[in-house]
């Protein structure tokens, strides 16, 4: 009786998961499909919508690479993700260790101040943002958007290493320093080793946060050989009422690709950085 | 703090003397000089492009700035324009529409697939990986593929309810109010799900198994439990998402630009793309600010909460 129960509720557990996935992941299979799909097949509604009957076909990849500036924005997604990048490390790393094990005056002031900064979200910074960006002669600049993205990677890593470090006990770096490190050195030697699993994730989340990020780069950046991926292809792929949805897939298919790569070969960081954004304060 | 050190009956010009020499001397040295040179570049980023935009926007939105033009200290006009303007009026309804109801969804749908996941347990893996894509893969990227998806007149959704028999003649996903609606937040929930859900997963795993058995031979059915085991444990955790997720989702702008840019009627807009549209399409940025900042108690209510949540239990940070 009760294994006849268990198995009807491991059942439905089934259905419930298979369900979601197939929600949850056909936007993507349906990318894959319509980007390799030719258009007189793409576009006939007798044939059928997830089959690829008359061959498959890379028209769109080309249509993207030599009609639009799709290798420029390219370029440009890949030039700001990593200065981005580059730019919270060095702010997050040595600001999340002073926090969680030095002391200085407005520490907690500090810690509160980071922990709601994480809280802001874009939209409702880039009005004025987009002053701060004209003053300093930044528009249409991929400098607006390296200079404009730490609003919201800092603060996300900040909190995230200090809630590694944290975890790293405290005497590893003490007897470094007994032994007559400085303290930067023990930092850099001993404590960021320690913390790499937390520097991982903070470099994961600030690149793909950067890489998809939209409305700071709609709204400081207008010129086509300075616009990042996910605004080119939403602007210039479109023209008067024509859609090149197969294009456009393509495009979506080619910006997702390096995303992906980083969640295929770093899962678990990616899941750590999910469930301590949410949970580990 | 600076006037701690100096008794109230000295002359001012004395008392200024005086603190300056008493921050001179506690003047940070060794250890504490490190410190703050070391949080200097967060301190930067958080006071220049997070704390100064946020006192711009506010005074920015009591002038009547435009893009081009410095404006002058026009008190609250701009938000007793916003109180006559219908768009806006409509705007605050969707906002309040598209938050609930999609962090409701995400919220209830979120358990569902939780447990599920917990039930089928490591055999899950593979799934659990495949079914985080949408909150991994950006939003400014997949949004388009939705986009198509609704695609008026090769919907793949259409063609498959059409084949289903079910709605013959196609929904009018983006074009008719109603549905449009209903698919900006049906995209909401596909982005939000997986993040529910492995929250909660991760949750419920960290719930002893002890609890469970021990109510089973106590006799307690599985929703017994669930009620009086699993919700009251996963509060802490359901409060946060939840009051995390009110936030980003009253926010949001990706979803709506993309594929309503605010419409039909302008009943898809929030605040972020009306204000996006009258700030920097329409060059009235005084006006955006001011449609902006209505984000802002949304934020502070939610933080407010969230540090009490916290306080609670652990410290943040």
């Amino acid at each position: 009786m009760r294994s006849w129960k268990r198995g009807i509720g491991e059942a439905a557990a089934w259905v419930v998961v298979v369900v979601a996935a197939a929600f949850l992941l056909f936007p993507f299979l349906w990318i894959g499909i319509t980007s390799l799909k030719t258009n007189r097949e793409l576009y006939d509604l007798s044939a059928a919508p997830l089959l690829i009957r008359q061959g498959v076909t890379l028209e769109h990849f080309e249509l993207l690479l030599r009609r639009t500036a799709f290798l420029t924005w390219l370029r440009n997604s890949f030039l700001v993700s990593l200065s981005t990048t580059v730019v919270t490390l060095l702010a997050s790393v040595p600001g999340a260790y002073a926090l969680v094990r030095m002391s200085f005056p407005g520490q907690d002031t500090l810690g509160l101040a980071v922990f709601l900064a994480y809280l802001v979200p874009p939209s409702l910074l880039f009005v004025p943002l987009a002053q701060v960006v004209a003053a300093f002669g930044l528009m249409d600049t991929l400098w607006s958007l390296v200079v404009t993205y730490p609003t919201f990677t800092v603060p996300f890593s900040t909190w995230l290493l200090s809630g590694y470090l944290k975890g790293i006990p405290r005497e590893l770096e003490e007897s470094a320093m007994v032994d007559g490190a400085s303290r930067l050195r023990a930092l850099l030697t001993v404590v960021l080793p320690v913390a790499t699993p937390g520097v991982v994730t903070v470099v994961l989340f600030a690149f793909t946060l950067s890489w998809g990020h939209m409305i700071y780069a709609l709204a400081f950046v207008s010129r086509s050989t300075w616009k990042v991926l996910p605004v080119g292809l939403l602007t210039e792929l479109v023209r008067g009422d024509v859609f090149y949805w197969g294009a456009l897939m393509a495009g979506a298919l080619a910006s997702a690709l390096p995303v992906l790569a980083l969640y295929g070969v770093f899962t678990r960081y990616f899941v750590a950085g999910l469930t301590a954004g949410a949970t580990k304060f | 703090m600076g006037r701690s050190g100096a008794p109230g009956s000295v002359p001012a010009v004395e008392t200024t003397q005086i603190s300056v020499r008493w921050w001179w001397q506690k003047r940070p040295r060794g250890e504490r000089r490190l410190a703050l040179v070391m949080v200097c570049p967060l301190v930067g980023i958080l006071l220049g492009l997070v704390a100064y935009p946020l006192v711009s926007a506010l005074y920015m939105s009591l002038t009547d700035k435009t893009i081009g033009s410095p404006g002058a200290y026009v008190g609250l006009s701009n938000f007793l324009q916003l109180a006559e303007d219908s768009i806006f009026r409509q705007t605050v309804g969707n906002a309040i529409l598209y938050t609930v109801v999609a962090v409701m969804i995400k919220a209830i749908a979120g358990i569902g697939l939780a447990v599920a996941l917990a039930r089928i347990g490591e055999r899950g893996a593979t799934v659990r990986a495949l079914i985080l894509l949408p909150w991994v893969i950006p939003i400014s990227i997949t949004a388009l593929a939705w986009w198509w998806m609704f695609d008026p007149m090769f919907s793949v959704i259409n063609r498959g309810l059409r084949a289903l028999g079910v709605a013959p003649s196609g929904v009018p996903w983006l074009g008719d109010p109603f549905w449009a609606r209903v698919a900006v937040i049906l995209v909401n929930v596909w982005r939000g799900l997986p993040f529910f859900a492995t929250v909660f997963l991760a949750g419920l795993l960290s719930i002893p198994r002890e609890l469970y058995e021990a109510a089973e031979t106590d006799g307690a059915r599985s929703l017994d439990s669930f009620v009086r085991i699993t919700l009251p444990l996963l509060r802490p955790v359901l409060s946060l998402v939840l009051l995390y997720s009110v936030v980003m989702t009253v926010a949001d702008f990706e979803i709506i630009y993309i594929l309503t840019r605010g419409g039909p009627l302008n009943r898809t807009h929030l605040f972020a793309t009306y204000a996006f549209q009258v700030g920097l399409e329409g060059t009235v940025i005084s006006k955006g600010a001011a449609i902006s900042l209505f984000i802002f108690p949304v934020l502070a209510i939610a933080s407010y909460f969230t540090l009490r949540i916290i306080r609670r239990g652990e410290e943040y940070a």
